[in-house]
């Protein structure tokens, strides 16, 4: 049973990256209205950014308490977000809009976002090498919260800071008027733009909260296991789009949650199965939730 | 009156199809008109058009004097056109008060002041401000869709049957409303399938039949004329008689 109840507090550590990166996905499948296969790339783009400042400027700075890294994470953090965000941006200005104007389809779009994610990917992989890196080394003491269930500052870190990303989300998308445009595009493009409002305005502000979020989530990856070229395509992707189908695509919440269930489920199903079968474990819940609930289960709304 | 949306000679239509042919109509300030014909006539194809949701493919739309043919729907908002469509017309998943929010989302005076002129229009909308727009009837739906396009006072207010799929009694509470809505100073152009009413109360009707200008004449005098019974669904009478008002879903 305390194996059980780890493995839970490790699913939801998991949960937590997934879940964060899932509510951008479900912003941009929401409000533009495709599959963003790019996504976990843009998280291994965050990731690697944070990397340039602590990593390969050097830019570590004291140790943050108990934290395994220093305050050169806070810069680092902040030209990852605008870094994420950016490239995001210019994407849709090179690649989406364009076919966006054409009148492209979803499985365009979709296709073209496998594409992009293709090129961050390999363009990743030449500047940093395939080499697994880390932002920091050593060992770091985890604290015992329960009985014998231990967990690291870095990690209740990740746990605080996606639910803080939650409420910021909330806050903005259903407190400010900006919020309520990417809310009304999301639910009817058309009548948004011949309601005055500028929904292509709204589109690049979708890329730069997605950018921002995944970038986040990128960060607290690496944190958690290390940093890769292909770490968000490899074990991200899928995670995430289970998470947004699951949790209703469009539905940010939805999204959290189901990241939160695919992360508990792949790590409390390594007590009966096989590691090296924990992948599975979102196809299983995605396929599941198509058959069952194709709409999620909160919902296909922000 | 002096003419406020000048039609002249427009063609439209969806890709290589034309469905709206050489059409011309005029609208005055304060006026209102409305468009009858046939199911596919072109009716809503003629709208959209005029509306910047569809290109002008020959012919012009103007503007109080300024050529707006083709310009973008945010352009024509901007310059005091707003667009009620037949369905999809309000956010389903906003509230009422942001519905109404999101319609003046261009307006950068007091948005809460006119939300209250507006809600004092619709009173069976201001008692339920903070419920989601999919709880409500089709009848308070298309109250809120209207609403939403005038949170930017429109001097033009184009309406793509409004009162389709509600029953009588709610369809003449639009009608009214649509009447309170003209004594404010704005002018309506309504497409409309409900002959009757609407041309009973209109100050000029259009009859539109495959595309094309059939008919034009002061709304009554339309009502009584047997004329447009006959182009307008090819039976003797006038378009009042009977039912003239086929289901919904012109393109």
């Amino acid at each position: 049973m305390t194996e059980i109840l780890h493995l839970a507090v490790i699913g939801v550590i998991v949960g937590s990256i997934i879940g964060l990166g899932a509510m951008g996905l479900t912003l941009t499948y929401g409000i533009l209205r495709f599959a963003n296969f790019a996504h976990a790339d843009l998280m291994t783009l965050g990731m690697y950014l944070a990397f340039f400042v602590v990593g390969d400027l050097g830019l570590r700075g004291a140790t943050i308490g108990p934290l395994s890294f220093g305050w050169g994470m806070i810069p680092a953090a902040l030209v990852a977000i605008a870094g994420v965000a950016l490239f995001a941006v210019a994407s849709d200005r090179v690649v989406f809009r364009p076919l966006r104007e054409r009148g492209s389809g979803f499985l365009t779009l979709a296709v073209a976002s496998l594409g992009v994610g293709i090129m961050l990917r390999a363009a990743i992989q030449m500047i940093w090498g395939p080499a697994q890196r880390r932002y920091t080394t050593g060992i770091h003491e985890a604290w015992t919260i329960v009985g014998d269930i231990k967990i690291k500052p870095d990690q209740l870190l990740i746990v605080a800071l996606t639910a803080a990303s939650a409420l910021l989300l909330y806050v903005l998308l259903h407190r400010t008027r900006l919020g309520t445009a990417m809310r009304a595009t999301s639910d009817n493009p058309q009548l948004a733009e011949a309601s005055g409002i500028d929904t292509e305005r709204i589109r690049q502000a979708t890329w730069v909260l997605a950018g921002g979020l995944i970038a986040v989530a990128g960060i607290m990856f690496a944190l958690q296991s290390q940093l890769r070229f292909n770490a968000g395509f490899e074990f991200m992707l899928l995670p995430m789009f289970a998470a947004v189908i699951v949790g209703g695509i469009g539905n940010p919440w939805g999204a959290l949650a189901g990241g939160l269930l695919v992360g508990v489920s792949q790590e409390v199903s390594t007590e009966w199965i096989d590691t090296g079968f924990k992948p599975a474990v979102p196809f299983v819940i995605l396929i599941a939730t198509l058959i069952v609930r194709p709409r999620g289960l909160f919902g296909s709304t922000i | 009156m002096s003419v406020l949306l000048d039609v002249r000679g427009v063609s439209s239509g969806y890709g290589s199809v034309t469905i709206v042919h050489d059409v011309s109509l005029s609208l005055d300030r304060g006026e209102l008109a409305t468009i009858i014909g046939p199911n596919g006539a072109g009716k809503s194809t003629l709208l959209k058009a005029i509306f910047g949701l569809l290109p002008v493919t020959a012919g012009a739309v103007r503007l109080a004097g300024s050529e707006v043919t083709n310009a973008p729907p945010s352009r024509i908002v901007g310059l005091g056109v707003s667009f009620v469509p037949q369905t999809d017309n309000v956010f389903p998943s906003l509230t009422i008060r942001e519905n109404l929010e999101m319609g003046g989302y261009r307006r950068r005076d007091d948005v809460n002041g006119r939300i209250d002129e507006v809600l004092a229009l619709f009173p069976e909308l201001e008692r339920r401000t903070g419920d989601a727009a999919s709880k409500l009837s089709g009848g308070q739906r298309q109250a809120l869709a209207i609403g939403r396009a005038l949170m930017l006072d429109p001097a033009v207010l184009l309406l793509d049957e409004p009162t389709a799929a509600l029953s009588p009694a709610r369809r003449g509470e639009i009608f009214e409303r649509l009447l309170a809505v003209r004594a404010e100073g704005v002018a309506l152009l309504i497409v409309e399938q409900n002959a009757r009413e609407a041309l009973a109360i209109s100050d000029r009707g259009y009859l539109i039949v495959d595309g094309r200008n059939a008919h034009e004449e002061p709304g009554p005098a339309m009502l009584e004329n047997p004329e447009v019974g006959r182009m307008f669904l090819g039976i003797e009478g006038a378009p009042g008689d009977g039912d003239a008002s086929p289901a919904a879903g012109t393109p």
